[in-house]
């Protein structure tokens, strides 16, 4: 026991050199998944509980989201509201592609899902007040989640190339539903949103933190920052805990997995169903954010975008989905802004953005096939390993 | 024994308790058809309780069909296995750790992506309580579950004298370990029939001795099928042997027996006489010289 705990590896019998300078994992589809909290130990800084771990984690991220949206102007206030339903919905993702293995191309259909639940129950009569904003959004990924089951079901029988199939009808086909039953949804149009007005709670607050003035951007901002806290904290204590270690084990040696008694397909289900729900709430979000359900908000560029930045920050890892949001978010009008600086007149600006985005993403896939997270942690792994094996020489010396 | 007789209770919640093995497997006239090609035919064997029991034969006469189809990877097309005096229908891989049928793999499978413990933890799986919404909301029941699968997991790789790897990845390991903790993984289900499918492949011979001693050891508390190349382990661990040829038994029986059976030495030795079957046919007289 206390040999797994200490963090550098102890000197086992019969362990050379050259087997601890190796101590990396070898995939780099692994690399940034952090082990299940109770097979890692060692963390003598944070609370041993993974609830007050990860409850310690939320406060200070929420005291520092505080502080980033209270510092920035409103333009960054609603591009950090644009970055919450992406980092929600890439979250959910990661856990499904990252953990399970399991890819989807039709995330953003689920985020549709999410969205248009959203926009048809804040749809209400003049003079009518709609539900509470937080049963509004639990619906919305209660539906999402109910799509996600059904999708997981057919998707648990798929593999690879025929999965990415599967789930690619789906990111092209659900939109159409919006504009065949045009009565309901909208058709291209789509459904306008009426954001809700910030609570006295929250004007109260922004009062007190800042006195700045509390707009319904603002809301929007913290309304997001809110869903984002709450989802990932949930979406990593699943990863730490028992079910996430059985998704890992899943995606590495099906047959392993199975002798061991674990049902793939009750796993799989389980693990599409985990991230419909982040998809749906992740839409609830952007619907709020954009004010609008539309087709053309969830085409198949959507999907990819998440897939991108799940692969990009890191597959499996909560910051990486995080950090591969930013990306998204931030990048286009990030080089919009250098290229209008530079003299390009702009058109030119917008259209080079797509193109430093792919460079971006080609440049990681060359240097940095693990993403962010996983590229770091093989890193501190390594230099760990090299730690280790000079002490081990020094002791000999 | 009927569909209404009642399995013995089973007693799992400790760790490796000392326990006398009572629960028997009984395959009877098994036979797999792979499209026209009949790879086994009319096979039968029984692992008495607390008996190594190995299985051989040349390359392939269907040893490693007839361990799928006894953990349900692959389904005959006739034939009854029967597990504690209960018949087993349709059965699926993912039953078989409940049942407390434990199995390695050729290779040795680990899971690449986790670390030492983490593997044996998996391995744990059937005895975890702590369910989906106390890990959500990581309720200290969740904690203190997984817990107890570490200690568990831990005593295992002790056990194997594994336990200074806990913290690394498969990967990163020698063979020869990775193999002690796929064994690891194995048992920590507290299995009360192990299946071991080419424990020995890829181990030095000092490490086969060790091997040979341990399954020894295990049968003190449960029952062992082996399929494995070395013969003289197999004709040291042994208590009874079951050689397949071509997909047909053609011998059964005690070490002795199963040497000086004339039909065995014909299987090892038929027409296109290959090096591993030469190897394995050598390995068998050492083994013999030293048995006698």
């Amino acid at each position: 026991m206390s040999e797994s705990k200490t963090p550098a590896p102890a000197a086992g019998p019969g362990r050379t050199t050259e087997e601890l300078i190796e101590e990396a994992p070898f995939t780099a589809t692994a690399a940034a998944n952090v082990p299940s909290a109770q097979a890692a130990g060692g963390r003598s800084f944070l609370p041993k509980s993974t609830l007050l771990r990860h409850l310690l984690i939320v406060l200070l991220s929420a005291v520092g989201a505080v502080i980033l949206l209270e510092v920035t102007d409103p333009f960054t206030n609603s591009q950090l509201a644009s970055l919450t339903y992406y980092a929600i919905a890439a979250g959910g993702l990661t856990v499904l592609t990252g953990l399970n293995g399991q890819i989807s191309l039709g995330h953003g259909a689920l985020m549709a899902v999410g969205a248009y639940t959203t926009a048809l129950f804040l749809q209400t009569e003049r003079g009518e007040d709609p539900l509470p904003l937080p049963l509004i959004l639990l619906v919305s990924v209660l539906t999402a989640t109910v799509v996600g089951a059904l999708v997981g079901v057919a998707a648990a029988r798929l593999h690879g190339p025929y999965l990415a199939g599967a789930t690619l009808a789906l990111a092209v086909g659900l939109p159409g539903l919006a504009v065949y039953f045009q009565g309901t949804f909208g058709g291209d149009q789509g459904l306008r949103v009426r954001a809700p007005q910030p609570p006295d709670v929250f004007t109260n607050f922004i009062d007190l933190v800042s006195g700045a003035s509390a707009t319904g951007t603002k809301w929007l901002a913290y309304l997001g920052t809110i869903c984002l806290l709450i989802t990932y904290f949930l979406l990593a204590n699943l990863m730490r805990s028992r079910i996430g270690r059985t998704w890992r084990a899943v995606r590495d040696q099906e047959v392993a997995a199975e002798l061991a008694g674990i049902n793939l397909g009750t796993w799989r289900v389980l693990a599409f169903v985990v991230s419909a729900a982040a998809a749906g709430l992740a839409g609830g979000v952007m619907a709020l954010v954009v004010r609008l359900a539309a087709p053309t908000n969830f085409t198949l560029v959507l999907s990819l975008a998440l897939l991108t930045a799940i692969v990009l920050g890191g597959l499996g890892s909560l910051l990486g989905a995080l950090l591969g949001s930013a990306l998204l978010v931030f990048l286009p009008p990030f080089v919009t802004d250098l290229g209008a600086d530079l003299g390009l007149d702009s058109t030119e600006a917008a259209q080079i953005a797509p193109l430093v985005y792919g460079v971006v993403l080609i440049v990681a896939m060359i240097f940095a096939p693990a993403g962010f997270v996983g590229t770091l942690r093989l890193r501190w792994m390594t230099a760990r390993a090299k730690r280790a094996t000079a002490g081990r020489a020094a002791d000999r010396g | 024994m009927g569909p209404l007789a009642q399995p013995p209770p089973h007693s799992g919640s400790q760790p490796f308790e000392e326990r006398t093995p009572t629960a028997r497997l009984e395959m009877t006239g098994i036979s797999v058809a792979f499209g026209g090609v009949a790879a086994l035919s009319d096979v039968s064997l029984a692992v008495e309780p607390g008996q190594v029991h190995g299985l051989i034969g040349p390359n392939g006469a269907g040893k490693t069909t007839l361990f799928n189809v006894a953990c349900g990877l692959v389904r005959p097309n006739a034939g009854r296995i029967t597990w504690r005096d209960q018949e087993l229908r349709r059965l699926k891989p993912s039953q078989l750790s409940k049942l407390g049928i434990s199995r390695t793999l050729q290779g040795v499978g680990l899971f690449a992506g986790l670390t030492v413990l983490e593997n044996v933890m998996v391995g744990a799986h059937r005895h975890a309580k702590a369910g989906f919404f106390s890990a959500l909301l990581a309720l200290p029941t969740a904690d203190k579950d997984d817990r107890l699968l570490r200690e568990r997991a831990t005593q295992a790789l002790v056990e194997l004298g594994a336990e200074g790897y806990a913290g690394r990845y498969p990967g990163s390991l020698p063979y020869p370990v990775q193999k002690r903790v796929a064994l690891a993984r194995a048992l920590v289900a507290d299995p009360e029939l192990l299946l071991l499918d080419e424990p020995a492949s890829g181990l030095a011979e000092d490490e086969m001795h060790e091997l040979g001693e341990l399954i020894r050891a295990l049968s003190s508390r449960m029952s062992v099928l082996l399929v494995e190349h070395h013969m003289d382990l197999v004709m040291k661990v042994c208590d009874r042997i079951t050689v397949l040829d071509s997909g047909k038994q053609i011998a059964a029986g005690t070490p002795a027996e199963v040497q000086a059976d004339p039909a065995v030495t014909e299987a090892y030795l038929g027409d296109d006489v290959d090096v591993e079957a030469d190897a394995a046919e050598l390995a068998a007289t050492d083994g013999g010289r030293a048995n006698d």
